[in-house]
């Protein structure tokens, strides 16, 4: 574990992988829930939890010294809230990824429903959430031109990741499919956010 | 809440957008912090008309923007120097000036600066998002940017009295940014000699700034390493470096992750001046530790 001083107020925790991260976030959301750490924002990805906005420089200061001795548990893998999705498997990108994949589309749609993923972060939009359980095997490109419309609720796979995009954006990624009545994002509902970092999601064939 | 029509937007100016003190705490959830840039200039226009900081102020850029009162109000202007006028009349900048019923206030372009901002008494009451009444230009999230015709809500003012105490100064405009760095958290993904330029160079304020990020014209910053970074939560103030080398610092409307190396990240207390800088202020970095020097 490395902690990097950000600015006066943050810190950047970098792990050695998502695992470490997933795993290190869930202890700090442990630790802010009784109070035992107390800053603004947290906010995880890849392979780094950022800890912004501490109340002093000395708060700050604390935490990082503190952080490295901290007993870490490895992420239990069913732990966390369960949300499922409902796909309409009908994406532009389905056969792409399936010859990328050297399967069938009906196999990749096999695969994409009987894996069990996970909401490592967010950040690209609100609501938008990196899900990450797809093996390194199955890593698929981003399409060579991003489409400048990519409709809300469209599924899509880049690298190891999936995603659902919340509202209409341009993006990149492969479309495989379209998310039927998921709001996936509503300022009205809290959290506003359906996909939170640590959320666990399944894909199911609304075929 | 007693929500009323309380002004008309006669002229929303080139771009003119609700801010408070911004949307804290939704950042893991893709939502950036957003609010007023220049927070003193937000803080001391709502003393002026005795609202608590909190509540909602206009912020204008360059040509400011002029209002229609349909009801009885007090307001205040600060920010970027502005002239300000009152169906045509000169009226005091930095000070509260009353409205009656139908008269319009004019504030004019900023003589200095970029950012002024218009208080009202009682604040400008648009539909709060996730606790906030900023717009978020970046996501899109709060109300949208001013449009002529459009009709603002004004709340009930509140009991303190009008005028003061302005606990801040009303800075003008900076001719030169001098802007304090502390640095990493990626620092050592520059070479020395990057970073011999980011202490001895001078940029140039680009015209392509904005609320998400002040965009600067001049010397590259190389980096020691050409992998890819993953992406990583970024804060306010963040000194962003794209691979062409270019630095940005991150403002109120900032992405809340990204992909590429932060060389450091100047203090919040300093981005107030950034707010101010028009296209072409020279900007130089000075470094400084993580305690402020007193």
């Amino acid at each position: 574990m490395i902690v990097h001083p950000v600015g006066r107020a943050a810190l950047l925790v970098e792990l050695d992988d998502l695992a470490g991260a997933q795993a290190f976030h869930a202890e700090v959301e442990r630790r802010r829930a009784d109070g035992r750490v107390v800053v603004r924002d947290v906010v995880p990805a890849a392979r780094t939890v950022l800890l912004d906005g501490f109340a002093t420089p000395d708060a700050a200061r604390r935490v990082a010294a503190d952080a490295p001795g901290w007993s870490v548990p490895p992420l239990v893998a069913d732990d966390g809230p369960l949300v499922t999705l409902r796909v309409r498997f009908d994406g532009p990108d389905l056969d792409d990824v399936a010859r990328c994949w050297d399967v069938a589309p009906a196999d990749v749609v096999a695969r994409l429903t009987t894996t069990e993923l996970r909401v490592a972060f967010g950040g690209f939009a609100p609501g938008f959430g990196y899900l990450a359980g797809l093996p390194d095997e199955l890593a698929v490109p981003r399409r060579a031109t991003p489409r400048t419309v990519v409709p809300a609720g469209a599924v899509a796979l880049a690298g190891t990741w999936a995603g659902v995009y919340p509202r209409e954006s341009p993006g990149g990624w492969q479309i495989v499919g379209t998310a039927v009545d998921a709001a996936l994002w509503d300022v009205d509902r809290d959290p506003p956010a359906l996909l939170v970092p640590g959320t666990r999601v399944r894909f199911e064939d609304d075929a | 809440m007693s929500a009323r029509p309380g002004l008309e937007v006669v002229r929303a100016g080139a771009l003119t957008t609700v801010q408070d003190l911004g949307r804290p705490g939704f950042a893991h959830l893709g939502v950036t912090g957003s609010g007023a840039l220049d927070l003193p200039a937000h803080r001391a226009a709502n003393r002026l008309v005795g609202n608590p900081d909190a509540c909602a102020t206009l912020e204008t850029t360059l040509t400011g923007c002029a209002l229609r009162a349909l009801a009885p109000v007090v307001v205040a202007v600060t920010g970027a120097p502005a002239p300000v006028r009152v169906d045509g009349a000169p009226a005091p900048w930095g000070a509260p000036v009353s409205l009656a019923v139908g008269q319009v206030l004019d504030v004019g372009t900023a003589v200095a600066g970029v950012r002024s901002h218009v208080a009202v008494a009682g604040g400008v009451d648009a539909a709060p998002v996730l606790g906030s009444r900023s717009t978020d230009l970046l996501s899109g999230l709060g109300p949208a940017p001013l449009r002529d015709g459009d009709l603002l809500a004004v709340g009930a003012p509140g009991a303190a009295p009008v005028g003061g105490p302005v606990g801040v100064p009303l800075p003008g405009p900076p001719e030169e940014l001098a802007l304090p760095v502390v640095l990493g958290p990626r620092a050592d993904w520059f070479t020395p000699a990057a970073l011999t330029t980011l202490w001895r160079g001078t940029w140039t304020v680009s015209s392509a700034s904005n609320r998400v990020g002040l965009r600067l014209d001049g010397p590259a910053l190389e980096r020691a390493r050409t992998d890819e970074l993953a992406s990583e939560g970024m804060v306010l103030g963040a000194i962003q470096v794209p691979p062409e080398g270019r630095p940005i610092v991150f403002l109120a409307d900032h992405p809340v992750t990204g992909g590429y190396p932060v060389v450091g990240v100047v203090p919040a207390a300093a981005l107030a001046a950034v707010a101010q800088a028009t296209p072409g202020t020279p900007v130089r970095f000075t470094p400084s530790s993580v305690t402020p020097s007193s």
